[in-house]
This record gives structure tokens, C-alpha cells and sequence, in this order.
């Protein structure tokens, strides 16, 4: 922070302390204001998750009553997704979208001011839910009615929130997509753009679909709840699983949205530290605009225990399985990349490794709960519970890790220390596995997700998952601690600081980027 | 060198071996199968696991060894090819041929999970917050009808007696049925989403309320199958086990004829109590 506005200092007029963070329309400031955001949603969701393996450390009701446990999870995952890693990648397509096409800032800046703090006002929602009558949410973070039409006043503030997220994300889309189409540097083709840049604007465009979808189901949910309507409610006419294909029709884009501004970064970080181009760019490309429209086709995989027809099932069946294949094009695409480069393995290229390794264990477990027959066991099992941490915690998360790492040297112009970014990453990947490896067989063997309980043959998988998960939260205060020390000071980074980075930020800014960036824009051959 | 890789294979394959000698009925995998679409279930899950572990370790293997060798501390010089249309589709093509091959024996799964015509006997199970009710609707039993509740007492769950051995999956009333009789099970529900499983049996369905569902199955060997609710119901979500025992068909007809006389003679002490008050 002091750095920047060393840098800014003797530009021109501006509010400083809490005004300036406020009024800003500075990408890089708002940028780092979802980033903080994000880290410090992330340790609010850490927490619920600690509260949720505390109490299910042992069978028994241990610290959590069965409501206030089902707060837990319902508010862990909501907080997850629309607190940390969706802002978080926001706050990485402010930071560098503009930097790696050469663009002086966003499209829209005050759009994207108001985008930020609606933020805060969700969050805040969110967690003083918790100290309401009746208590926070607890109809899971799907909110299926009609249980979601049983809660309290604290699931209407959860509904509220989710209504402001939304907002929020369909305004930093649209100015992602804006920025992106418009404000390339002379010379930048479409396909000249960087692989994270790519992946952001199909993100951007899934985002701008499904986000309004979502607002569609809220809305019904809080008429039912609240105006006497019967979209969901059966004896009125309604279709509990009307809400389920709505829900879904968002939701499962939405695990798309998470991940392929991941797929960008790591496009980028293996081949900066691989030296060697990125394989099968074009190919990348198409594989994450095959996935994003695949993705709107697979929907009701979430659904099929509700009793589908046989067609709809085996339609959804084939759907999901065919996502296999680009994404299976991504991960030969990353191997024959690393493949005779000349690789080093800093901080972020481990993250990337790990990442890969991860995924693609979370695909395959993907591709097993997508054979229906196998996913009517698993459905709604700590199977499910494992696959999905795969892709979301070793998939989103460790992307956002190694993007931290890689271009933390560009935000604040030092050094992280490597040493401690080593162990951040082996204990992250120790801890994580640890905690998630054993839920498939609790999953297979039968336990339930979403219960506070537990039956003893579940016990002492159950022990060695929470004993991981407190290991993998106590480890992320390292991060901070890493963080917090590279912005205040440390080695000097190079321009370039890393050898095999070929994108505009390392080519053609110095370390740290200045306050004002690219005014003119640099010409790309 | 050689002979320390030469374990290191070894050794996973034991691992991998008493993996697979482990898995029937073990807290590794999926339980004993006990109808045969739990057996397919099972044999898919399986041939999809060993699957994706064969690609795993191809892919890993790949990358793993270019991880040893192309490091720049070896002094690995960076080769510069970006792109082969050839190998790129291959390795599309490949996973397309893959997934038809795992895709084929689940197609007949799902159609032969949907066949419930012709059921011996027809059983609706209805889902309240928080415990089933079931009614013996067609077939032998055909009027019988009771709630089944968790029977765990509230200390064992308040770690103030100790645990039973079928803690959390015991209840007052069991579902009966008979062996080697396709049976067809009705699911509802009166409050929320509910879905009655038993992971066994091979049977997950969400029980809607408003709306009825079916599912089916037919087991050959006598037994208690233990399964739970696996749609979030709630507060007490975790307390409405799903219990089935299947009995020999002569001590099903016992157990329905026992049933019915409970029953009806239930039936007659309301009808006294009920004459009682009215003296009253």
C-alpha cells in the first residue's frame, strides 16, 4: 500500500486514509480491495469449516447444535463461493486485464467502484445473520425449497445478499467484456491475448447468463416466502423441482465461472516457468469456450435422484461426460507444455503442479458421479463433498494461490519469501489431502452430507478429515503472513522477475506497476 | 537406483492389489451389494476407478518424468514446439472412445432402475421432518401401515451413555419385506425434500412432497440394510435412518399376519376407549 502511493504521490489531487479506498476508480485499488476482500471472506468461510470438522471430529453432538451446524455449512458455502473465490478473481481481472493488454484501466470505473463496495454491504448480510431470530440459513447453500421456505428472517438476508453478490458480478462482467473487446493495445488480436485474459472474458459472458437466472429463483424463493406465491409449493400448484433446474441452470456454469479464470492462470504460470510457449494455444482456447457452452447443458447432473425420465437422465449422462474431453485437452496441453521445457519451481510453479495433480483427481471423481447408476449411491454423499473440494479448494484456490505468488512481485515490487511460500504450499497440499482423500470412502461407505452426526463405522475417517482440515486452515495463516511482509517490504523484484514471462506487464512495466499504467498504449507485434 | 523404482512399483501394485482384495464390504467402498443393480453399480464404480487410475498414472508418469529430467538446474535446455494438430487429435479423440466404453453399461443400468412394473408388492414410504411413514399399499401386507422413528436414545447422542453398535441406524419400526420379491417403494413427502436411500439395495430417491416417485428392488438373502435420509431435511436431518429387513417369505407371512392382528386390535381398543368416553 505505501508503495503505491509513493508511486501515485506526486501525480495529481486525490482523497487519502478511508476516502481514498471509498472514491476510488483506480483499477489496481480496487483490485486490491477485492483481493483483501476475498482473503478475509476466505478465513470467515475457514472458520465455519473449522466449526464443521470440530463437531464432526467425533460422533456425538459435540460443540454445534443440528440448526446451528446446518448454518454452518448452508453460510461455508455461500460465503466460499460469492465471498471469496468469485471476488477474488475479480480482483485478479482488475489487476492484470488491463496490464496484459495493455489497457490504461477498466472500461467502466466508477461501475466498477460501486461493483466492489456492494460487496461488503452482502457479506455483511451474511454473517449478522447469524445473530437474528431464528438464526442464519440452514436450508444448505442451494437453498432447495421448500425447506428454504421455512427459515427465518435470516434467510431472508441470505437471499438478499445473494441478490447483491449477483448484482455485483453481472456489473464486473459486463465491464470485463467491455474492457476486454475495446481496450486492447494496438497489434492484440483476439487470439494474440494471454490464456488468462481468454478465460476471463468467456467467465465474463457465462456470468452475464447465469447470474440473472439466479435472480430469477431468489426472487421466486423470497415471493414464496413472503408474498404468498406457490412457485415451489406444491399444494398451491408449484414444483419443488422447478427450483432445483432453475438453481441448477445457474449453478452449474457457476462451478465454470470458479474454475477457468484458474485454467488461465495456470496456462500462464506453467509456461512462464516451463520457458517454453504454451502448448496447443488455439486449442486452448476452444477448449474453454467448449466447456463454458457445454457447461449450460449439463445442469440436471445435480438432479438425478429427483426422478428424471430416462431420457432426461441419460441426456444429462452423456452431456456431463463429454465436458471430459476438453478438459482433458487442457491437462495434455499443460503436460506437453512442462514437456522438454527448461522448468524451475517457484512458489507459484508448485501451486500450478499441485493443482494439476488435484484437478484432475477431482475431474476423474467428476466423471464417476456423472455415470448415473454411480452417482445414485454418491449423490449427496461426502463423495460428493470430496469431489467437489477437489476442484473448488486444490482446484480454484490453489490457482489463486500461484497467481498471488506469481504476480505479487508486479503489485508491490518485492519479493515473497521463497522459502516460506514452499512450505505454504507443502503443508497446503499435505493438510488438504489429509482432510479430503479419506471423504471418498466415508462418501462410498454410506455417510450422508449435511448430517451433524454420524454412525460409528464413520468415526475414524471422520477424526483424520478434521485433524487435515484444521492442519489446511492454520497453514493459510501463512499466507497472510507471507503476503503481509512482501507488501511492506523484502528483496527488490526485477521488471521481469521471472525469466520465462513473456506477457505486457513483465515485458514492458517496471516492478512495482505504476499507480498509472500504460496511458499510452505499447504496440503489440 | 534400479531397484529402489523397482519396489516403488511393487509396492503400489500391493497396495493397489489389497485395495481391490479390501473392497467388497469394507469402509473403503461401496457396501456389499445386495440387488443387481447394486452389483452393477458397484462393477461400474469399479471399472471407472480402475480407468482413472490408469490414465492417472499414464499422464503423472508422463509428467512426472519430465519434471526429473527437463529442469533447468540439470541444465535442460527449453525446446520450442507449441502445437501438433496430429497429437492434439488424438488426445481428443481417445477420451471420446473412453467415455462411450464407461457410458454403454450405464445406459442399461438406468433403464432397468426405471422398470418398476409388475412389483409383488408395493410400498409407499412418505418423509416428515423428521421420520418415514410406510404403507403397505399392494401385494402381501397390503393395508399395514406404521411411522418408523430413529430408536437412539438422546444420551447416546448427548455422549452421556455409550454408543450402540448400530448407533444412528436403528429405529423403532422396520420396513419388512419379503426375498426374491421385486418390491416397489412409493416415495412423498409431507413437509420438505426428502430422499429415502439404502446404499445396499441400490436405491436413492428423493421423496418430493406434492409429487410421488418410484424406485424398486428385489434382495435373494435375508438381512437388516441400514441406510439414511440424503436430502437435507432440516434440523434433525441426520435422525431419520432408512431400515430394511428382509426376511424368508414364510416369516414375512408371520410377521404381515402379526402386523394385521396388532393392528386390528389396536383397532378395537380405540373403538373401547373410545366407547369408555362416550359412557363418560
Amino acid at each position: 500500500m505505501a508503495v503505491i502511493q509513493d508511486v501515485h504521490g506526486h501525480t495529481h489531487d486525490h482523497p487519502t486514509g478511508i476516502m481514498r479506498w471509498l472514491t476510488t476508480t483506480n483499477h489496481k485499488d480496487i483490485g486490491t480491495l477485492y483481493l483483501c476482500f476475498s482473503l478475509a471472506m476466505l478465513f470467515v468461510g475457514g472458520f465455519l469449516a473449522m466449526g464443521i470438522r470440530a463437531e464432526l471430529f467425533m460422533p456425538g453432538i459435540q460443540i454445534l447444535e443440528p440448526e446451528v451446524f446446518n448454518s454452518f455449512t448452508t453460510l461455508h458455502g455461500l460465503i466460499m463461493v460469492f465471498g471469496a473465490v468469485m471476488p477474488a478473481w475479480v480482483g485478479f481481472a482488475n489487476w492484470q486485464i488491463p496490464l496484459m493488454i495493455g489497457a490504461p484501466d477498466m472500461a467502466f470505473a466508477r461501475l466498477n467502484n460501486w461493483s466492489f463496495w456492494l460487496l461488503p454491504i452482502a457479506a455483511l448480510l451474511l454473517i449478522t445473520s447469524f445473530f437474528v431470530p431464528g438464526g442464519a440459513a440452514a436450508g444448505g447453500w442451494t437453498f432447495y425449497p421448500p425447506l428454504s421456505t421455512q427459515g427465518g428472517i435470516g434467510t431472508d438476508m441470505m437471499l438478499f445478499a445473494i441478490h447483491i453478490f449477483g448484482m455485483s458480478s453481472i456489473m464486473g462482467s459486463i465491464n470485463i467484456i467491455t474492457t476486454i473487446l475495446n481496450m486492447r493495445a494496438p497489434g492484440m488480436t483476439l487470439m494474440k491475448m494471454p490464456m488468462f485474459v481468454w478465460s476471463w472474458l468467456i467467465t465474463a459472458y457465462l456470468l452475464v447468463l447465469v447470474m440473472p437466472v439466479l435472480a430469477g429463483a431468489v426472487t421466486m424463493v423470497i415471493t414464496d416466502r413472503n408474498f404468498g406465491t406457490s412457485f415451489f409449493n406444491a399444494a398451491g400448484g408449484g414444483d419443488p423441482v422447478m427450483f432445483q433446474h432453475i438453481f441448477w441452470f445457474f449453478g452449474h456454469p457457476e462451478v465454470y465461472i470458479m474454475i477457468l479464470p484458474a485454467f488461465g492462470v495456470i496456462s500462464e504460470v506453467i509456461a512462464t516457468f516451463s520457458r517454453k510457449p504454451l502448448f496447443g494455444y488455439t486449442s486452448m482456447v476452444y477448449a474453454i469456450a467448449a466447456i463454458a457452452l457445454l457447461s449450460c447443458f449439463v445442469w440436471a447432473h445435480h438432479m438425478f435422484t429427483v426422478g428424471m425420465p430416462v431420457t432426461g437422465q441419460l441426456f444429462f449422462m452423456y452431456a456431463t461426460m463429454l465436458i471430459a474431453v476438453p478438459t482433458g485437452v487442457k491437462v495434455f496441453n499443460w503436460t506437453a507444455t512442462m514437456w522438454r521445457g527448461s522448468m524451475t519451481f517457484e512458489t507459484p510453479m508448485l501451486f500450478a503442479i499441485g493443482f494439476i495433480v488435484l484437478f484432475v483427481i477431482g475431474g476423474f471423481s467428476g466423471v464417476v458421479c456423472a455415470i448415473v447408476p454411480v452417482d445414485v449411491q454418491v449423490q449427496d454423499t461426502y463423495y460428493v463433498i470430496a469431489h467437489f473440494h477437489y476442484v473448488l479448494v486444490s482446484g480454484a484456490l490453489f490457482a489463486l494461490f500461484a497467481g498471488a505468488y506469481y504476480w505479487l512481485p508486479k503489485w508491490t515490487g518485492h519479493m515473497y519469501s521463497e522459502t516460506l511460500g514452499k512450505w505454504h504450499f507443502w503443508l497446503s497440499m499435505i493438510f488438504f489431502n489429509v482432510a479430503f482423500f479419506v471423504q471418498h470412502f466415508l462418501g462410498l461407505a454410506g455417510m450422508p452430507r449435511r448430517i451433524p452426526d454420524y454412525a460409528l463405522q464413520f468415526a475414524d475417517f471422520n477424526m483424520i478429515s478434521s485433524i487435515g482440515a484444521f492442519g489446511f486452515g492454520l497453514t493459510q495463516l501463512l499466507f497472510v503472513y507471507i503476503v503481509i511482509k512482501c507488501v511492506r517490504g523484502g528483496e527488490k523484484a526485477a521488471d521481469k522477475t521471472w525469466e520465462g514471462a513473456t506477457t505486457l506487464e513483465w515485458t514492458h512495466l517496471p516492478s512495482p506497476a505504476p499507480y498509472h499504467s500504460f496511458e499510452t498504449p505499447p504496440v503489440v507485434k | 537406483m534400479k531397484g529402489s523404482k523397482l519396489m516403488a512399483l511393487l509396492s503400489s501394485f500391493v497396495i493397489l492389489g489389497s485395495y481391490s482384495g479390501l473392497a467388497i464390504s469394507s469402509k473403503y467402498n461401496l457396501p456389499e451389494p445386495q440387488t443387481p443393480i447394486a452389483q452393477e453399480i458397484y462393477d461400474q464404480h469399479m471399472m471407472a476407478l480402475w480407468i482413472c487410475l490408469a490414465i492417472f498414472v499414464g499422464v503423472f508418469g508422463v509428467m512426472g518424468y519430465s519434471i526429473v529430467k527437463h529442469r533447468k538446474s540439470v541444465g535442460y535446455k527449453a525446446a520450442n514446439f507449441h502445437h501438433s494438430t496430429t497429437i492434439e487429435l488424438i488426445w481428443t479423440a481417445i477420451p471420446v472412445l473412453i467415455l462411450i466404453a464407461i457410458s454403454w453399461p450405464a445406459t442399461k443400468t438406468v433403464i432397468a432402475m426405471k422398470d418398476t412394473s409388475e412389483a409383488d408388492i408395493t410400498i409407499k414410504a412418505t418423509g416428515y421432518q423428521w421420520m418415514w411413514g410406510y404403507d403397505y399399499i399392494q401385494g402381501e401386507g397390503e393395508g399395514i401401515s406404521f411411522y418408523s422413528q430413529l430408536s437412539t436414545p438422546q444420551d447416546q447422542i448427548r455422549n452421556q451413555a455409550p454408543k450402540g453398535e448400530d448407533y444412528l441406524l436403528e429405529v423403532d419400526n422396520r420396513v419388512v419385506v419379503p426375498t426374491g420379491k421385486k418390491i416397489r417403494v412409493l416415495m412423498t413427502a409431507n413437509d420438505v425434500i426428502h430422499a429415502w436411500w439404502v446404499p445396499a439395495l441400490g436405491v436413492k430417491q428423493d421423496a418430493i412432497p406434492g409429487f410421488i416417485r418410484d424406485a424398486w428392488f428385489k434382495v435373494e438373502k435375508p438381512g437388516i440394510y441400514r441406510g439414511q435420509c440424503a436430502e437435507l431435511c432440516g434440523k434433525e436431518h441426520g435422525f431419520m435412518p432408512v431400515i430394511v429387513e428382509v426376511m424368508e417369505q414364510e416369516k414375512y407371512s408371520q410377521w404381515v399376519a402379526d402386523k394385521q392382528k396388532t393392528a386390528s386390535a389396536a383397532v378395537v381398543n380405540t373403538a373401547l376407549v373410545e366407547n369408555e368416553a362416550s359412557k363418560n
